[in-house]
């Protein structure tokens, strides 16, 4: 074991006591301490290191992670540890998108919002296990293996950002960053019992985010409560030039503007999120969700959002057809794998990409393909555009009228692991409550409002319009000050 | 059977911008081999586009001077395929919302005018360049990402003529307006173009090839004529022609199948995400307009009428830019258009050929040619004279008058002296002398050639045949 820089330097100080337990604060929780000096920043990167040391094993969350360079870093960084996603770019690390054709791949550049972490003092720790390409909802396309879920090892994380989510649920993170196209933050956020917040299209530059659906990524945040979100949120927000989908507008300071209550905001519950065949206890924990809303002076209303029905077969031609274009570039030329004894260029192309990508991976860039195919195009792909107009339409006009939508974050809790990989179309819908935010480009955010008898947490989700993380970040808030389900520790 | 030809053209120009379309690299031509990328040209994971507002007004400069409609709002899209060169692997460009459209070119094919009309006028990316080896290849990203301008015609050109015409044309407005160094042979244009020929007078058009890989108007002109023998001689022998792509040998001066429509690429075409749509102002148009000078063919109308100069003399006057500037600041300084015209057509372009100089690095300065025309009307230097004088106010860049002066070239119009050199050249040429007495009048031009010999160019050319004439009578 590699122990030893740290014992040496801190095994005389007298917060070690305190040492063991600062992996389970929240980042607020954390800032306090350190403000007041009582703790160093090293301290939590080793609480940390020693998390992940016990419990990575069994959980596989983490990839790609090196503790001596960690404590090297922590000597210039003297803020939060962070853990990374694998598909944001962070330079000279191993940065794969859990996939063999990503194999040793180093980005020669960072990420604009890892630029944005360092320069909020941030220790990068490692990167976090996801689906291949963020090709799933259970994090078991990775190349890695799939990721457990804290709360159940026999279960899944939920997808794609399974190992961000796992990491925060486990306390083997204070937060992480994880990247949302269908859902890919909101429901493993949900199923591991975290807050998940992905921030409205252009808030959050995507230059460094290695791409699945450009149109539908956006950079997310996986932390113990609301107000982290808030903070993270700050950190990574904000024009960047190198992301023409970037907006230009002012970031707001969230952390404060949340602690607003929640009196006479309008609330609409759409009745198209409580579909036929979803779990019995994940509905009930969601309708005592929205009486405690209620209860905190908001109004709750039913409405209707009437083309949600359509929105996963907009959401797999889009996001398909988009990706077989993203994934073209890994063809074995300048980076990444490439197979070896081939005849010619375009043997090289088809060896490489056949050993390199996974199933998943394959059967989207076929997906995609055909969907923009030459006689195809207008069917498919031109269609699904133009009810992706409408699921939009559905959201605006809704928030003409409301500040914010209440839905479950995802129809099931954590099901076995091995139990849809065989069926990819009970996978896809797994995103059915996820996915219309990304087609709409709104914000939407996921927080622990319960556990089903087995004792797996249950997500409430809150969608806002765009640009206005402030409110549903509020409700989160208010909410999460009444309950204390993103409270609930684990045995593990 | 006639058939009639129908050629439309489309043309690749890079654009002379100081950085690459969607990145900040540079676009010098002749740095080392992958000197000139980074991770967004490069197409590395997780980079993205951003729109060179300087391509995107150069571009506009070309779609305002031929004439199209420029969108209100424009869109990118990507042209996915699969090339070592391409690192994306796929290319941004235009399809559904170009940056313009519905322009035209009026061309002069034998004296008389003709509209060329343009499709579009779209913004794109260039790609980078491939070295085969022996056993392996190598590629140079320098190029990719090179803002690069696609100019559609429609196949209105009947014939290779019309087409080198169309090129020409097109290339002088280009070089007008200072978008792009349109030289063929760095590749900063090229050309492709579609051919196909039908009976004269059919209505439907015959079946088309593409032809690629021609690098210059004199190889457009000549695979055209190739592909348009060649698709005569399949139809007449009963053959059918293949819808295809075909690459011009210019060695062999042959055009050779490339691949067929079968095997033509699918590009699935889609709107490009990475970039949001621009909507161009109304305000930026008009101030890009301003930046636009008077065009060839305006020029060239004006030059008739306000200099009168011949249609063909004003062609070739307005033809360079340059050329066209330096003739009308020779105007304003000596008011005969159609003398300096001749100069400029005549030794002064000969010598800049020669040299090959364009006729600001000639470095002959508007106040000396033009001193030196006057210098001929007050009858100071001989015609003759001029010509090698000119050559050495080039070469020195001395003012002609002191160059006379210091060479002793005045012109001799002193009659005694005139008279001695006749009188010597009557007695030593008795033989010329009896032909133009015979009758021969042409034989008076070899004796004022010997007299201007004898005064080493220097008499007054009327005098001598005034004094010649009378003294043979």
């Amino acid at each position: 074991m590699r122990r030893l820089p740290r014992l040496v330097a801190y095994a005389s100080t007298q917060v070690n006591k305190l040492t063991m337990e600062l992996n389970k604060l929240s980042a607020h929780e954390l800032i306090g301490l350190l403000n007041k000096g009582d703790i160093s920043h090293l301290d939590i990167c080793n609480s940390i290191i020693d998390s992940v040391d016990k419990k990575d094993k069994s959980l596989n969350a983490v990839v790609n992670f090196d503790r001596d360079k960690v404590l090297e870093r922590a000597k210039a960084q003297k803020g939060l540890p962070v853990f990374i996603k694998d598909n944001i770019c962070v330079k000279d690390e191993l940065t794969t998108c859990s996939s063999n054709i990503l194999k040793g791949f180093r980005p020669p550049y960072n990420a604009t919002v890892i630029e944005k972490l360092l320069k909020a003092n941030a220790v990068l720790m490692g990167k976090t296990n996801m689906d291949e390409f963020a090709f799933g909802s259970s994090t078991e396309t990775s190349c890695y293996g799939t990721t457990k879920n804290p709360w159940d090892l026999t279960r899944i994380p939920g997808g794609s950002s399974g190992g961000s989510a796992a990491c925060v649920a486990a306390d083997s993170a204070i937060w992480a960053l994880g990247s949302d196209t269908g859902g890919s933050v909101r429901q493993p956020a949900g199923l591991c019992g975290v807050v998940g917040l992905k921030p409205t299209y252009g808030r959050v530059s995507r230059y460094g985010l290695i791409a699945f659906a450009s149109s539908l990524d956006q950079i997310g945040t996986l932390t113990k409560d609301t107000e982290d979100a808030a903070i993270l949120l700050k950190m990574i927000s904000g024009h960047d030039p190198m992301d023409s989908t970037s907006v230009d507008r002012p970031v707001p300071d969230y952390a404060k503007l949340i602690k607003k209550d929640i009196k006479g905001l309008k609330l609409g519950i759409p009745k198209e999120y409580f579909i036929e065949g979803m779990d019995k206890e994940i509905k009930q924990s969601v309708l005592d969700a929205i009486k405690k809303l209620e209860s905190l002076g908001a109004v709750c209303e039913n409405i209707s959002l009437p083309h949600t029905e359509y929105a996963v077969a907009v959401y797999y031609l889009v996001a398909t057809a988009e990706a077989s274009s993203n994934l073209a570039r890994f063809d074995g030329v300048q980076y990444g794998l490439r197979a070896s004894q081939v005849k010619g260029v375009i043997d090289m192309h088809k060896k490489t990409r056949g050993e390199g990508f996974g199933d998943e991976a394959k059967r989207r860039i076929l997906l995609g393909t055909f969907a923009l195919s030459s006689g195809y195009y207008d069917a498919y792909y031109l269609r699904a555009l133009k009810v992706r107009t409408l699921i939009k339409k559905d959201f605006e006009d809704a928030f003409k009228k409301y500040d914010a939508i209440i839905t479950p974050t995802s129809p099931t809790p954590a099901f076995k692991i091995g139990e849809k990989t065989q069926d990819p179309l009970t996978m896809y819908l797994c995103d059915i409550f996820t996915i219309s935010a990304n087609l709409a480009g709104i914000p939407g955010v996921s927080v622990p409002c319960g556990f089903t008898k087995s004792n797996l947490p249950v997500g409430l989700q809150i969608l806002g319009k765009a640009f206005d993380e402030e409110t549903i970040l509020r409700i989160a808030y208010n909410y999460e000050q009444a309950t204390d389900w993103h409270k609930k520790r684990l045995i593990f | 059977m006639t058939y009639e030809t129908v050629i439309g053209l489309e043309v690749h120009l890079q654009l002379k911008t100081k950085s690459k379309v969607f990145c900040g690299c540079s676009t010098n031509f002749g740095a080392a081999p992958n000197a000139q990328v980074c991770p967004v040209c490069l197409g590395f994971p997780g980079s993205l586009p951003v729109l060179n507002r300087d391509a995107l007004h150069l571009a506009a400069k070309v779609a305002i001077a031929l004439n199209c409609k420029i969108a209100p709002k424009i869109r990118f899209d990507r042209k996915n395929y699969f090339y070592p060169d391409l690192p994306k692997a796929y290319q941004i460009s235009q399809l559904g919302n170009p940056l313009s459209h519905n322009g035209y070119l009026p061309i002069s094919i034998d004296g008389k005018e003709k509209i060329i009309n343009i499709t579009r006028v779209h913004l794109e990316e260039d790609t980078g360049k491939l070295f085969h080896e022996k056993d392996h290849s190598l590629i140079d990203f320098n190029r990719a990402g090179t803002p690069l301008l696609e100019i559609v015609s429609e196949p209105d050109m009947s014939s290779p003529g019309e087409a080198h015409a169309y090129l020409t044309a097109l290339k002088s407005i280009l070089e007008y307006i200072d978008v792009s160094d349109c030289n063929m042979e760095e590749g900063s244009l090229r050309c492709d173009a579609n051919i196909s020929i039908r009976k004269h007078g059919a209505k439907e058009l015959g079946t088309k090839t593409e032809i690629k890989n021609m690098n210059s108007f004199k190889a457009v002109k000549a695979a055209l004529q190739y592909e348009i023998d060649r698709q005569v001689e399949m139809l007449e022998s009963g053959q059918r022609i293949v819808q295809e792509t075909r690459l011009y040998d210019a060695e062999k001066d042959v055009t050779e199948s490339m691949r067929s429509k079968e095997e033509a690429h699918d590009y699935r075409y889609f709107p490009e995400p990475d970039l949001v749509p621009f909507d161009f102002e109304k305000k930026l148009l008009e101030e890009i307009k301003k930046h636009i000078p008077e065009l060839p063919e305006p020029r060239k109308n004006r030059f008739i009428k306000d200099y009168k100069l011949s249609d063909y003399d004003a062609a070739i006057m307005v033809s360079d830019k340059a050329l066209a500037d330096y003739f009308e600041k020779c105007v304003n300084a000596y008011n005969k258009p159609k003398i300096i015209a001749n100069w400029l057509m005549g030794d002064v372009s000969a010598y800049m050929k020669e040299q090959e100089l364009s006729i600001n690095e000639l470095g002959l300065k508007v106040e000396h040619l033009t001193g030196m025309l006057t210098m001929i009307d007050a009858a100071a230097i001989t015609g003759k004279i001029a010509k090698t004088l000119l050559i050495d106010i080039i070469k020195t860049g001395n003012s002609p008058e002191a160059l006379v002066k210091e060479k002793g070239l005045e012109q001799i119009s002193d009659t005694g002296e005139i008279e001695k050199a006749i009188d010597s050249v009557i007695l030593e040429n008795q033989k010329i002398v009896s032909d133009f007495k015979n009758g021969r009048d042409n034989a008076i031009m070899a004796l004022m050639g010997k007299v201007m010999a004898k005064t080493k160019g220097k008499a007054d050319p009327k005098k001598v045949n005034e004094i010649l004439r009378e003294k043979l009578r």
